[in-house]
């Protein structure tokens, strides 16, 4: 991948521009000038200057990752704010929300404006999601308002759920006047245990500890019910059970203050891709058995679920070589998520191509109140370049997060990110 | 010879090589009755049993193996406590690995540990309990224990009542006992049963009366004392009550079946001292019969070649 700054003046050629917003896909050229939308659609394109021939290539709006965890301060040796950026531009994204469990926590403004300061030369836009509770601690909330003032989008006790009703419900009420996302990692720890895969045939077979589906759904419930009793608004993140998204289908009739989204290993995996014991696919939450798998992809196609968020988590060699019960929960997924997802949705499901890049573009973005309309004269250049018909394997030089922990490799996809442009760099995807 | 390189479990392994196994134990039980208990077999292989739980019987068990068939054996045994992170694992395997040998005999409390062994060292790895998943040699020693006394494993009525959810012994029999065409029924505490079990071919019953008559053979399973009052198990007594193996409970069944124990013994909690002592029960056997199990899968992973049992 070759990073580069965007020259003064740059021009697309004979590309398909697929524009999300006012939903079409046409033939057209693209004049960035200073970074900016010059012009676009059908003109006369100027030859002296610099310019790029995309025939056969699709351009549309950066994407938009809500759950992305990119370590830094603390654990380093996984990912940096810069290193994550690079992942993400591999990926097409250009914009991320970074989860606070980080050591220490983000859950002050003070740490909210560490992450702003220090990503403020990364190539990508970074925004800060900060801890609902001080430390993460689940006991007591932290101070939402100095920490939104200074960038935080939005509030995640992330992978330590809100097990107190109490906490939950007075963190939402008081969010209502920050009109921002609640993002609840929906788990019992009860009922979850020591489980470290779903509960079912295979966890038994495998004889390890089982996480049953019933861990998230409770949960999920309960935070429908707060939201809509407190009126605020409450973002699911990686959702995996069947009946969660029965809840959420049922509780999005009346009331648009609910969200929600799914990880692209999700929607590809059941529990039988873990018969050989692969730590790069312990997951919290678990890859749930095929019925719930399908049930993801129904809720996507139905609308019930909102967006594809990756929950990009960096681990090292030593966190994943080792036990199956011992290793770390995530896996990266930002240099995979395209290529994976379209093979579900698009290859497979036959969802059109405009309405799978809203799911990693507008649909995000309308989450967090970004931007959306970006294929507009004068708007900052924040655009992908895709090969919607290459047929490529994904494998390990395809990535570059610090770390490797991918369960992806060797999968054959079709389509693949070209270019990203992004904050005045342009990206030459390899 | 096998057609699988190491022994990590029962599950998907083949009946004709689970035969073969046990047959082959048959030859070496005959060994064990001669006076001088030794053969040539595994001469010049090095075996290491790497034990990273503590384990008497089964470390013996194999121990003796190795030296009947005069193999060289080194015992590596590791505290968990240093295991935390599980740095010690790859490292003292591949250490050990470097060292020449052969074959790991290898117990660990992770599921899945034997598996992951086999992705880093060359050596041959035989499973001896991996946490609650398999137990596989246990297995096989069971089938031989009821081959023995009952010429054929197919059809056989076998009971396994106890803690299922949590023993690598009741996997392992699940998994070779209805690949050799056994009737398998489970019984014990409903949360200690997974629900999903069924889908392994075998059928549960929580009333042990109507199990008792119905089998064959019964297989006790130990009851762990630290399962006892944190709401799995209520108390020993509602245990003994409910799924205890009693004389009270085997005298009025008309037809005597066979009582198994994979040791070690709670008497008078999952089985009273009468019934354990008594002439149904084949528990010594099946003790005897491990060391025969155990050579005969050293054996056909590590040294089958004519005359080698000589």
């Amino acid at each position: 991948m070759k990073i580069k700054k965007l020259p003064k003046k740059l021009l697309f050629q004979n590309t398909e521009i697929l524009d999300p917003v006012k939903r079409t896909n046409k033939k057209g050229n693209i004049l960035l000038v200073n970074g900016k939308i010059a012009e676009l659609g059908i003109f006369e394109s100027p030859s002296d200057i610099k310019s790029i021939d995309c025939n056969g290539l699709t351009l549309t709006h950066g994407f938009c990752d809500l759950h992305v965890h990119f370590r830094e301060p603390g654990n380093e040796d996984k990912e940096t704010l810069e290193s994550g950026s690079r992942a993400a531009l591999a990926g097409g994204f250009t914009r991320v929300c970074t989860m606070p469990n980080t050591n220490p926590p983000i859950d002050s403004p003070e740490s909210v404006s560490y992450i702003i300061e220090k990503s403020k030369d990364c190539p990508i836009y970074v925004h800060p999601i900060g801890a609902v509770t001080k430390g993460q601690q689940g006991i007591e909330i932290s101070e939402m308002g100095l920490m939104n003032e200074m960038g935080a989008v939005a509030f995640s006790d992330d992978g330590l759920p809100i097990q107190n009703g109490l906490v939950m419900r007075k963190a939402l009420e008081y969010s209502t006047m920050l009109g921002v996302p609640i993002i609840n990692h929906a788990e019992d720890d009860c009922l979850r245990c020591d489980g470290v895969m779903n509960e079912g045939i295979i966890s038994t077979r495998l004889g390890l500890p089982g996480n049953p589906n019933m861990a998230e759904s409770t949960m999920v419930y309960r935070d429908l019910k707060l939201a809509e009793m407190t009126g605020a608004r409450l973002h699911v993140p990686h959702v995996s059970t069947a009946t969660s998204v029965e809840h959420i289908k049922l509780m999005k009739n009346n009331n648009n203050n609910i969200t929600a989204e799914v990880t692209p290993h999700h929607l590809f995996f059941n529990d039988e891709s873990l018969v050989n014991y692969d730590t790069n696919l312990k997951v919290a939450p678990p890859i749930r058995n095929d019925i719930s798998r399908k049930a993801m992809v129904k809720g996507i196609l139905e609308g019930v679920i909102d967006c594809i968020a990756t929950d990009h988590a960096p681990h090292t060699l030593h966190d994943k070589e080792t036990t199956f019960d011992l290793a770390a929960f995530g896996m990266i997924g930002l240099e995979s998520c395209f290529g994976i997802v379209k093979r579900v949705l698009v290859d497979n499901e036959g969802l059109s191509l405009i309405n799978f890049v809203e799911l990693l573009t507008t649909a995000p973005r309308k989450i967090m109140g970004f931007n959306c309309d970006l294929l507009k004269v004068g708007t900052e250049a924040e655009l992908v370049l895709f090969d919607p018909n290459e047929k490529w394997i994904f494998n390990n030089k395809n990535v570059f997060s610090k770390s490797i922990n991918s369960p992806f490799y060797g999968q054959k996809l079709v389509g693949k990110i070209k270019y990203t442009i992004s904050k005045g760099y342009i990206s030459e995807i390899s | 010879m096998l057609s699988h390189k190491h022994l990590l479990g029962l599950e998907n392994f083949p009946r004709e090589d689970i035969q073969n196994i046990i047959d082959t134990a048959f030859n070496f039980r005959e060994v064990l009755d001669r006076p001088i208990k030794k053969v040539p077999s595994l001469q010049g292989v090095t075996v290491v049993n790497l034990f990273f739980e503590n384990s008497t019987r089964t470390r013996i068990s194999f121990e003796l193996a190795q030296k009947r068939l005069s193999a060289d054996t080194v015992n590596f045994s590791a505290s968990t406590s240093s295991l935390k992170k599980g740095e010690g694992f790859k490292d003292t395997a591949q250490n050990i690995e470097a060292m020449k040998i052969d074959a790991v005999v290898m117990r660990h409390p992770a599921p899945g540990a034997p598996k992951h062994l086999t992705e880093f060292i060359d050596a041959k790895v035989i499973n001896a309990g991996d946490g609650t998943h398999e137990h596989p040699t246990q297995a096989i020693l069971d089938m031989m224990s009821l081959q023995e006394k009952f010429g054929e494993i197919k059809d056989l009525n076998v009971a396994i009542v106890g803690d299922i959810d949590h023993s690598r012994v009741a996997r392992s029999n699940i998994f070779g006992l209805v690949t050799m065409g056994a009737n398998v029924t489970l019984c014990g505490p409903p949360n200690l049963i997974p629900d999903t079990i069924t889908d392994l071919g075998v059928t549960v019953n929580y009333n042990i009366d109507e199990v008792v008559e119905w089998a064959d053979a019964i297989n006790v399973l130990r009851i762990q004392r630290e399962r006892m009052g944190i709401g799995l198990i209520p108390s020993e007594r509602e245990y003994r009550k409910l799924f205890g193996i009693t004389g009270e409970r085997i005298g009025r069944n008309k037809k005597e079946i066979v009582i198994m124990h994979p040791g070690p013994i709670n008497r008078g909690v999952e089985i009273d001292s009468g019934v354990a002592d008594s002439d149904q029960a084949i528990i010594l056997d099946q003790v005897l019969n491990g060391v025969a199990s155990r050579m005969s899968i050293l054996y056909l992973l590590l040294g089958a070649k004519d005359g080698g049992m000589k």
